[in-house]
């Protein structure tokens, strides 16, 4: 063995010895600090874990774009959803004065809140960019409870690490981590463009979350479970876009 | 890096049928996995498109609004008018992992190979046109003789002329770095942290219409990049890039 192919394969066992060790502090690291995304198994993991940590430090107090009134997408564009069942029927027959959204999991008052409940709070409006992952978007005028607030009057406790948030439309179910949960951009939305939040858009209720693609935003919620594990919910991906073969974040 | 020197930048040093170094093991290693990534980017980066084949200008954009052009191809989803009434099978999901896995790998050896041709003098050596060659006139000689399909002698074989050194420098210090950036401008996350990023381009509509133009003309590059080296022998070509080594023969013009 000659010195040069001796050197070139102690400083290529150096380096790899060294990249080894070094991945696995940052892995260490990433879950100590919650970096970490749900469907980090599977040949896709270290992509997703890479995109969910380094966003993660990036943005944890950012604010997404907010657009002047000219901006508005007109008429904003409403994606096709699964036919509406008939509990939804039912409820949008009585003009949703039944409708009910359930806070409970790792709260110290879980709580059903009336649509009406949700508009005696203080809300927040904002005009912000919705992105599919098919590539389209508009710009619309959201006005809605922050999330944060609702959070604040359950009570969470101070092990909570994630919200799941379910919609009347069965197998449609979401999460977001608490730096998305308790952003102040983050609304229980009832409001778009002055007017009621159009059913087509996700009317009555719907999830904004304006840091993420449109699929994060739940149309219909009817309950939200604060939890510090989701292994329990589902297949245990964090929601059901992974069992669709989709990313669980989609903040790109 | 520094031991796999790049011995044949002097072609008067060539003498002639013998095996020479041409690229580093850092070269060859990068440029392979560069090619993997590529191809994996390109095509997630078609399935994604196929899901809304249409493209805007500004920062919103959709089937309501009018479209900048569009790709006269079936749309894997229902809700894009496209005139066929036939809808493409969905393949978004993986597609969206794997772009962006293949992305992370392509930007963390990118910049490997832009720090180690930095610090080896690849750069300098073998990419950057030396003073005096950079001038229109060298420039359409370059271009004149490569549409006369002459061959180069065998001492300009050993480096790369004006027109290659400028091709490659576009394609890692303008294409690269600019797919990259609107690839990240369209991400809400990454838009909330660098709103200026996405605004001096337009909006996030026209971030995508132009990472769709950049991936355009890296996919020309590609076409021309493979046909070059087919014409300078693809043996002894991909010899080089594989083993580091090429033989100073005939076919290596």
């Amino acid at each position: 063995m000659s010195n040069f192919s001796r050197r070139t394969l102690f400083t290529t066992g150096l380096a790899a010895a060294a990249g080894a060790s070094g991945l696995a502090v940052a892995g260490g690291l990433a879950k100590r600090y919650g970096l970490i995304p749900p469907d980090s198994s599977g040949p896709y993991g270290p992509g997703e874990t890479l995109t969910y940590a380094a966003q993660r430090v990036l943005t944890s107090h950012s604010m997404a774009r907010e657009f002047p009134p000219s901006e508005i997408s007109s008429p904003p564009f409403a994606n096709e959803v699964a036919p509406l069942g008939d509990a939804f029927k039912r409820l949008q027959a009585g003009g949703f004065a039944d409708w009910r959204l359930a806070v409970d999991g790792m709260v110290a008052r879980p709580t059903l809140f009336s649509l009406a409940e949700l508009k005696s709070y203080p809300s927040s409006d904002q005009i912000t960019h919705l992105a599919c992952e098919e590539g389209w978007s508009y710009i619309a005028e959201w006005k809605g409870v922050p999330l944060a607030h609702v959070l604040d009057r359950v009570g969470i406790l101070p092990q909570a690490k994630y919200v799941v948030y379910f919609s009347i439309q069965q197998d449609w179910w979401d999460s977001i981590d608490m730096a998305d949960a308790l952003h102040p951009q983050t609304l229980i939305a009832y409001g778009m463009n002055g007017g009621e939040l159009p059913v087509g858009n996700g009317g009555p209720l719907r999830l904004r979350v304006p840091r993420q693609l449109g699929y994060k935003n739940v149309k219909y919620i009817t309950r939200l479970t604060v939890t510090d594990d989701l292994k329990r919910f589902g297949k245990g991906l964090g929601s059901a876009s992974p069992e669709a073969g989709y990313a669980w974040y989609a903040g790109i | 890096m520094g031991d796999t020197a790049w011995a044949a930048t002097s072609a008067a040093a060539v003498p002639a049928r013998t095996v020479t170094a041409r690229h580093s093991a850092l070269v060859r290693v990068t440029h392979w996995i560069t090619t993997l990534c590529f191809l994996a980017l390109l095509v997630t980066g078609i399935e994604i498109l196929i899901s809304h084949p249409r493209f805007y200008w500004g920062e919103a954009g959709n089937v309501n609004t009018p479209a900048l052009f569009k790709i006269p191809i079936p749309a894997s989803r229902a809700t894009v008018p496209t005139g066929y009434g036939y809808v493409m099978p969905d393949q978004n999901g993986w597609s969206r992992y794997l772009h962006f896995q293949a992305a992370w790998v392509a930007v963390l050896t990118g910049l490997l190979y832009v720090i180690s041709i930095l610090v080896s003098g690849h750069l300098r050596k073998d990419l950057l046109p030396g003073g005096a060659d950079v001038s229109w006139r060298a420039l359409s000689a370059a271009i004149a003789k490569n549409l006369r399909f002459q061959r180069p002698s065998e001492e300009e074989a050993w480096s790369y002329n004006l027109l290659q050194r400028l091709t490659y420098l576009f394609v890692i210090f303008v294409l690269f770095p600019l797919v990259i950036w609107t690839g990240l401008a369209m991400s809400p996350a990454i838009a909330s942290v660098f709103p200026g990023a996405v605004s001096v381009l337009g909006g996030q509509q026209s971030a995508r219409t132009i990472h769709f133009f950049v991936s355009v003309f890296l996919l020309l590059f590609l076409v021309v990049h493979i046909v070059m080296v087919c014409r300078a022998g693809l043996k002894n070509r991909m010899r080089a890039m594989i083993t580091g080594r090429a033989g100073s023969d005939k076919e290596l013009a």
